[in-house]
């Protein structure tokens, strides 16, 4: 269970870009925020794990407060929440079982780390992501040779390989092409699904909000909108949304 | 705190397989590997077999922190006076401006003459190689040979730095030139355009910018070049006045003195360079 | 900005004009301050040359001069090399420090800036000079003076590769729960790796031609040699180490352009 509650933040004095947002999420569930650009999008998804430091408010993880943790803790909570970022992130010269396996580091000593010393569990696990995700023919391959849908899935491995109870998605299909594009959806959806996940994805594609999320969040200049089931998102509601008529988009 | 984080996924069932790579042998790796191994080889043999003139190392850096602090905190002109520095000062850097717009001026033409994309394969080469000769040979020694045919002074001093601008500037103008898009040629090409038409309507709008980012770049190593061949060639300037300070009269307060106007110098080029590339940018 | 067309391409060509003149302008008035005089400079080229084809050619006699080129060339482009290896080992650390993704807090960034511009412009005269007062003539000298001027040239170029290469994966890392040095040896050093690399190849070619400056003013390596024949009007064995200079450049840029092929 992941609860927000009164989140703030602002980057520049009286010049709020969060007021008081507040939302609730259960395991299980597929949540879309949408919002026009410079919302506050990227914002909340960041505050989740702190890569933002948010100004006020409370971020509870099955009931334990993320913002008021410290750094070691904060570790602990990070590695329970994997990202999945538009330009994919992943070190392109090393190979794809690599990234994956960086999803592991939260867990091991610091010397382990520096060395990228794995264990046989962890490589075994990182081939069956690769295999869950298609790419398991990709492992010894350098990312900088894959596309961008196939990155992409780099990066979802490399999340699922943290053990997460949420994954954040900003944008994760502002970059690829449509059919990558649902391709990622479903793969995202299934996820969470089947490993009984929060996935929280930031989305510009309100189709692709409505067709895969079960829950979904508009934002406007900072506040909250709209928190409810997908099927109740209406026309009237994207019209104060985006201030214009997007109907189109819909059907 | 943080509970059993481990049991959200349950771990699939996979049989043992044997040791799984991460990677497999690629060129790149071996590459970087065997380089950097010979580099760290090769100065630990140089360390080791460094001349040092039987001087005791640690009594000569207490001499150097001395030197330093005479310098950098004590800076004073000396017996040249302020005026006369500056005079010196400015004609160095008239010096490094006045070799940087003949290196730009050559240095463009034959750039479009080398650029694969535009000219002869073989002229082109031609060029290419020549530039890399040239290139190689360090400005100060371009300096000494001038100097013997035109005398110790300002010609000699012009045409070293010179040189090596021209050489520098056609092959980073060059590389601009190579890297524009096909198409914006091909597109004034069939219009019938002459060569040098093309040249001038088509390519240097597309790489203004990083011809003037590049020139800057240039203008900046002249500043230090035309020290360096005012020192050791005695061509002048602001660079033969700190040789004559550091390296005749020992008057390292007049060294620091000049090191600070340096310095000042090479900031104010920086900072007009930003200014320039952004008006050049934001056209 | 609403403006006719025609009064546009007026203004441009205007502007054209004004940066010409310009540019024009100051090379007259550069010309006339240094009394420097464009038509005899560039008949002194071709006589320069003509010279060159005369005097500097080496001789057979002049092959006995090349054992001892030789060495003091392999001795200057180990120097190049150890100085240059030994900057960027200090620049990698001082740059992890520095830059705006992996720096410690802002005040450390802006010191290390400062540091390192400081370092790049203090002339090398000035380095090879004030060393030569402490060190005396020899090679430790010229080995300090490069490394002192590679390490301000080296700790901006890294900074800057870091700051374009690896700041996205940091993020990544940062954000799975790993530690400081756990993305620094996972995601940036990987990444930077083949630059590195890259600048390191490049400055070693530098620090060959430059070392033939700090070894006329310090009296050690191939500049030391050049300076003693150019001198002693030994222009055959003078123009022999020329082309020795030219031919061990010419290779080293040669080799680091195939490294670089493979690598990046
Ligand atoms: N680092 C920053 N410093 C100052 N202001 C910022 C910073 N990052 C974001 N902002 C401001 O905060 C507001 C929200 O930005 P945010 O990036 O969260 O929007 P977004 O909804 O993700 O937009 P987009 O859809 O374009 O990605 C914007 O007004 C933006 O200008
Ligand atoms: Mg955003």
């Amino acid at each position: 269970m992941l609860e927000v509650k009164n989140l703030q933040k602002s980057y520049e004095k009286d010049r709020p870009a969060l007021t008081d947002i507040s939302f609730d999420i259960k395991p299980g569930t597929f949540v879309a925020i949408i919002g026009p650009s410079g919302a506050g999008k990227t914002t909340i998804l960041r505050s989740l794990n702190q890569l933002i430091k948010d100004d006020d408010g409370q971020i509870l993880l099955d009931g334990n407060d993320i913002r008021t943790a410290n750094k070691t803790q904060l570790r602990k909570y990070r590695r329970q929440i994997g990202m999945v970022f538009q330009n994919y992130n992943l070190v392109e010269r090393l190979t794809v079982i690599e990234n994956v396996l960086h999803g592991r580091l939260g867990y091991k000593s610091t010397l382990a780390g520096v060395f990228g010393r794995y264990t046989q569990e962890e490589k075994e696990e990182a081939m069956s992501l690769l295999k869950k995700v298609g790419l398991e023919k990709f492992a010894l391959k350098r990312c900088s040779e894959l596309s961008g849908g196939q990155k992409q899935r780099v990066g979802i491995a490399r999340s699922l390989i943290q053990h997460p109870k949420v994954i954040l998605c900003d944008e994760p299909i502002a970059s690829l092409d449509p059919a990558s594009a649902q391709n990622v959806m479903e793969l995202l959806k299934d996820l969470t699904e089947e490993y009984n996940l929060i996935c929280i994805a930031n989305l510009h594609q309100i189709n692709m909000a409505k067709k895969y999320a079960d829950q979904i969040i508009g934002i406007r200049k900072g506040r909250l909108v709209f928190d409810e089931s997908a099927d109740l998102l209406s026309e009237d509601i994207l019209r104060t949304l985006y201030d214009q008529d997007i109907t189109k988009e819909l059907e | 705190m943080i509970n059993s984080e481990e049991n959200i996924i349950q771990k699939p069932k996979t049989p043992r397989s044997p040791q799984i790579k991460l990677h497999e042998q690629s060129l790149s790796r071996t590459m970087i590997f065997i380089v950097f191994g010979s580099l760290i080889l090769i100065t630990g043999y140089t360390l080791t077999h460094l001349d040092t003139a039987g001087v005791h190392v640690d009594e000569a850096f207490k001499g150097l922190a001395i030197t330093l602090n005479q310098m950098f905190l004590q800076p004073n002109a000396g017996s040249d006076g302020v005026p006369l520095l500056l005079q010196a000062l400015a004609s160095t850097v008239m010096l490094s401006i006045l070799t940087t717009i003949i290196g730009a001026v050559f240095g463009f033409l034959f750039a479009v003459l080398a650029s694969k994309n535009l000219t002869n394969a073989y002229l082109g080469a031609g060029i290419r190689v020549a530039m890399a000769i040239v290139r190689a040979i360090p400005t100060i020694i371009w300096a000494l040979i001038f100097s013997i045919v035109c005398g110790l002074g300002t010609t000699a001093a012009v045409l070293g730095l010179s040189f090596h601008s021209i050489a520098y500037l056609t092959k980073a103008y060059s590389e601009s030139i190579e890297g524009i898009d096909k198409s914006t040629i091909e597109s004034l090409k069939v219009t019938g355009a002459k060569f040098w038409v093309v040249v001038f309507q088509a390519i240097w709008p597309t790489i203004v910018a990083s011809l003037v980012s590049w020139t800057f770049i240039r203008l900046e190593i002249n500043f230090a070049n035309a020290i360096a061949v005012g020192a050791a060639a005695g061509a002048g300037g602001i660079g033969y006045q700190l040789f004559v300070a550091s390296g005749m009269s020992f008057d390292f307060h007049e060294t620091g003195f000049i090191v600070y106007l340096v310095i000042l110098v090479t900031f104010a080029l920086e900072f007009i360079a930003v200014k320039i590339r952004q008006i050049y940018l934001n056209r | 900005m609403m403006q006719s067309p025609k009064k546009y391409l007026a203004h441009k060509g205007w502007h054209q004009t004004a940066v010409i003149a310009l540019i024009g302008g100051i090379y007259v008035f550069g010309s006339w301050a240094l009394n420097f005089n464009s038509v005899d400079g560039f008949i002194a080229v071709p006589k320069a040359f003509a010279w060159l084809g005369i005097y500097f050619r080496p001789t057979a006699h002049s092959m006995e001069y090349l054992p001892k080129i030789w060495q003091k060339l392999i001795q200057t482009v180990l120097l190049a090399i150890s100085s240059t290896v030994v900057a960027a080992i200090v620049s990698i650390f001082v740059a992890l420090l520095g830059s705006k993704v992996t720096g410690i807090n802002s005040f450390v960034q802006t010191i290390v800036r400062g540091v390192a511009s400081f370092f790049r412009n203090i002339p090398l005269v000035a380095w090879s000079m004030i060393l030569l007062f402490s060190f005396k003539q020899s090679d430790f000298t010229g080995f300090l003076a490069l490394l002192l001027m590679s390490i301000g040239y080296l700790i901006r170029a890294f900074m800057e590769i870091i700051e374009d290469e690896a700041s996205e994966t940091m993020l990544a890392l940062k954000a799975t729960g790993a530690s400081y040095f756990q993305v620094i040896f996972q995601a940036v050093l990987p990444q930077i790796l083949p630059s590195i690399l890259s600048w390191i190849l490049y400055m070693i070619e530098n620090n060959v031609r430059d070392a033939t400056l700090v070894g006329i003013l310090t009296g050690t390596g191939i500049g030391f040699i050049f300076d003693i024949y150019y001198k002693s009007f030994r222009f055959d064995a003078a123009g022999m180490t020329v082309l020795a200079i030219i031919i061990v450049v010419i290779a080293l840029e040669t080799i680091s352009n195939q490294i670089r092929r493979v690598i990046l």
